[in-house]
Order: structure tokens, then C-alpha cells, then sequence
């Protein structure tokens, strides 16, 4: 069984790795692109029967900071 | 006095916050390495150094933050020892939740190394009693990421309740407030980005940060 962990910014937070992406993407001549946030995406391979209780305190504890970061979790089958 | 120093893989501020901690109080740190599950008794003093611990996996330290070594360092600051945390070490204190909020990369994006002016907020804590409030010094920064950041109502119960120990004379990395330093609600946890102990001879320019570390160690020695 596979997780994908969607790690991103809190909105409000401020992201000088999107803000700096977004001024490259503008260099290379891209118009139009109004912001860019960046985040991490985690691929976990876990144990079949996992619980998604256990995925949620992996979130929680160590994956992302809850101070700044939002988290979402995608079960790929 | 009794104090020791954490040691992380990529730690690199070790030695010197060792020799600044011996320099004011004559007796050696004890050096603990991250996998070690227990601390030797009666510590009055922790430090946890500067680098890049774990290679700043992840996000600056986390995994240092929950690494065995770090379970035994909160038990301790529950107990009263004091623990001071710079630079890398500040960043292990907030994600370990001994201190609240987080460090953000700096705002410029820029990694930022040089000599920083600082406020001294607050005069009253085991770690600033030999500075004046309003005090202007100066200390090295070397961070990537020491944006300080923390909700509104956080920033205000910290002002409010005296926990702003430094502000940045001129805010170098876009921190909440201007907040270089803040305390936990016993007052015996500090972190901080900018190095005190690259700054206690007269050899290294300016002797600024040693009164934090005299400072210390004449309440530990008060205390005992």
C-alpha cells in the first residue's frame, strides 16, 4: 500500500522558494502566472493494513509542521 | 556547575558553544551524543548548538527535534535545567515544541552571514541579567532559515508575558516583531538565531555575547 503526503505552506505563510520560482518563470518569458507556491510531496510505502490513524500521526508528528504547514493525504491503491 | 552540549550528526557550533560554556564557568560540558537515551544527573546547563543537523532534512530541525537524545532534553527543561538554544539549536527548540512558533526561510531567500544588531527586550531573564534593557549589541548571524513566525495570538501572549528576550535592531531575515530570541513560559528555555558564542574574546572582535553566557552561569552558581 502506497501514501502520498501533500506537504504545503499555511496560506499566510510567507514562501520566498515560490516567490523566487515565480520570478524564474517570469525571466523565461512566462506571462499571466499570478503566484506560485511550492510544497513537498512524500511517497510512503507502508505495510497493507496500515491504519489511516497511523498515517494521520505521521503527518502530525514528523512530516509536516502544523505551525506552518497544511498536510493532505492521498491512499494510492 | 554541571552543563553539557548536544551533539547531532552535522552539528557544527558544538566546540564553540563548549569552550564559551568552560570559558565563564571553568569546568568542562559534558558532549552528548543524539542517539543517547539519558543525560548525566544534576545538569544545570544544556546547549543545543548551531549547524545543520541531519543535513536539514526535511525541515530544519525536525529530525534533530525528535531524535532519542531530545526526549531527555525536554524532561530536563521540565525540571527547571536551563537550555539554551542558537541558531540550529533554536530551530530543534521550536520543532521539538519546547518553544513555540517556527523559523521560516529568510524572506530575502538569501542565506544571511554577518554581524547583526540586537535589542535587548528583556533584562530580567537568567540569560540577559548582565545586559541593560534597551541595550543595542552585536552578534554574528549565519541562517538560512530564522524568519520567526508565530500566530498573531502567540506573538502577543509572548510580548505580553516578558518572552521576547532579543529583537533584531534591523530585521535581517523578515521575523515576525523583529523577535531574534524568545523564552519559554518558565523562563528557563532560550532560543536564538544569532551566535553569542562567536563572541566572547577579544580576539574574535568584540566580546558581546559573553555576558549571556557570565550571566548564566553567576544565576547557576546563585542558585547552587
Amino acid at each position: 500500500m502506497k501514501a502520498r503526503i501533500f506537504v504545503t505552506l499555511k496560506g499566510g505563510v510567507l514562501d520566498p522558494q515560490g516567490k523566487a520560482i515565480h520570478h524564474a518563470l517570469e525571466g523565461l518569458g512566462f506571462t499571466g502566472v499570478n503566484d506560485v507556491r511550492a510544497g513537498k510531496l512524500i511517497e510512503l510505502d507502508l505495510a497493507d493494513g496500515t491504519s489511516d490513524d497511523d498515517i494521520d500521526a505521521m503527518c502530525r508528528k514528523l512530516l509536516a509542521n502544523t505551525v506552518i504547514e497544511n498536510y493532505r493525504i492521498e491512499k494510492v491503491a | 556547575m554541571k552543563s553539557a552540549v548536544i551533539v547531532f550528526p552535522g552539528s557544527n557550533c558544538d566546540r564553540d558553544l563548549a569552550v564559551a560554556f568552560e570559558a565563564v564557568s571553568g569546568t568542562k560540558p559534558a558532549m552528548i551524543w543524539h542517539r543517547d537515551t539519558e543525560l548525566p544527573d544534576d545538569l544545570d546547563l544544556i546547549g543545543v548548538p548551531g549547524g545543520f543537523s541531519y543535513g536539514d532534512y526535511l525541515r530544519s530541525g525536525a529530525m534533530a527535534a525528535r531524535s532519542p537524545v531530545m526526549q531527555a532534553v525536554a524532561k530536563a527543561a521540565e525540571r527547571g535545567t536551563y537550555v539554551l538554544g542558537i541558531c540550529n539549536g533554536f530551530q530543534v527548540l521550536t520543532e521539538s515544541g519546547l518553544l513555540p512558533g517556527a523559523l521560516l526561510r529568510n524572506a530575502s531567500g538569501h542565506f544571511i552571514c554577518r554581524d547583526v544588531g540586537l535589542t535587548v527586550d528583556n533584562a530580567q531573564s537568567a540569560f540577559t541579567s548582565k545586559y541593560d534593557a534597551g541595550e543595542t549589541i552585536s552578534f554574528p548571524v549565519a541562517h538560512h532559515d530564522g524568519n520567526y513566525f508565530a500566530d498573531a495570538d502567540t506573538l502577543d501572549r509572548l510580548e505580553g508575558e516578558g518572552r521576547v528576550a532579543l529583537r533584531y535592531a534591523e530585521n535581517c531575515n523578515g521575523s515576525a516583531r523583529d523577535i531574534a530570541g524568545i523564552l519559554n513560559e518558565a523562563g528557563n528555555v532560550l532560543g536564538m538565531m544569532p551566535h553569542p558564542e562567536r563572541v566572547i574574546e577579544p580576539a574574535h572582535g568584540k566580546t558581546d555575547g559573553r555576558r549571556l553566557f557570565e550571566g548564566l552561569v553567576e544565576g547557576l552558581l546563585a542558585r547552587a
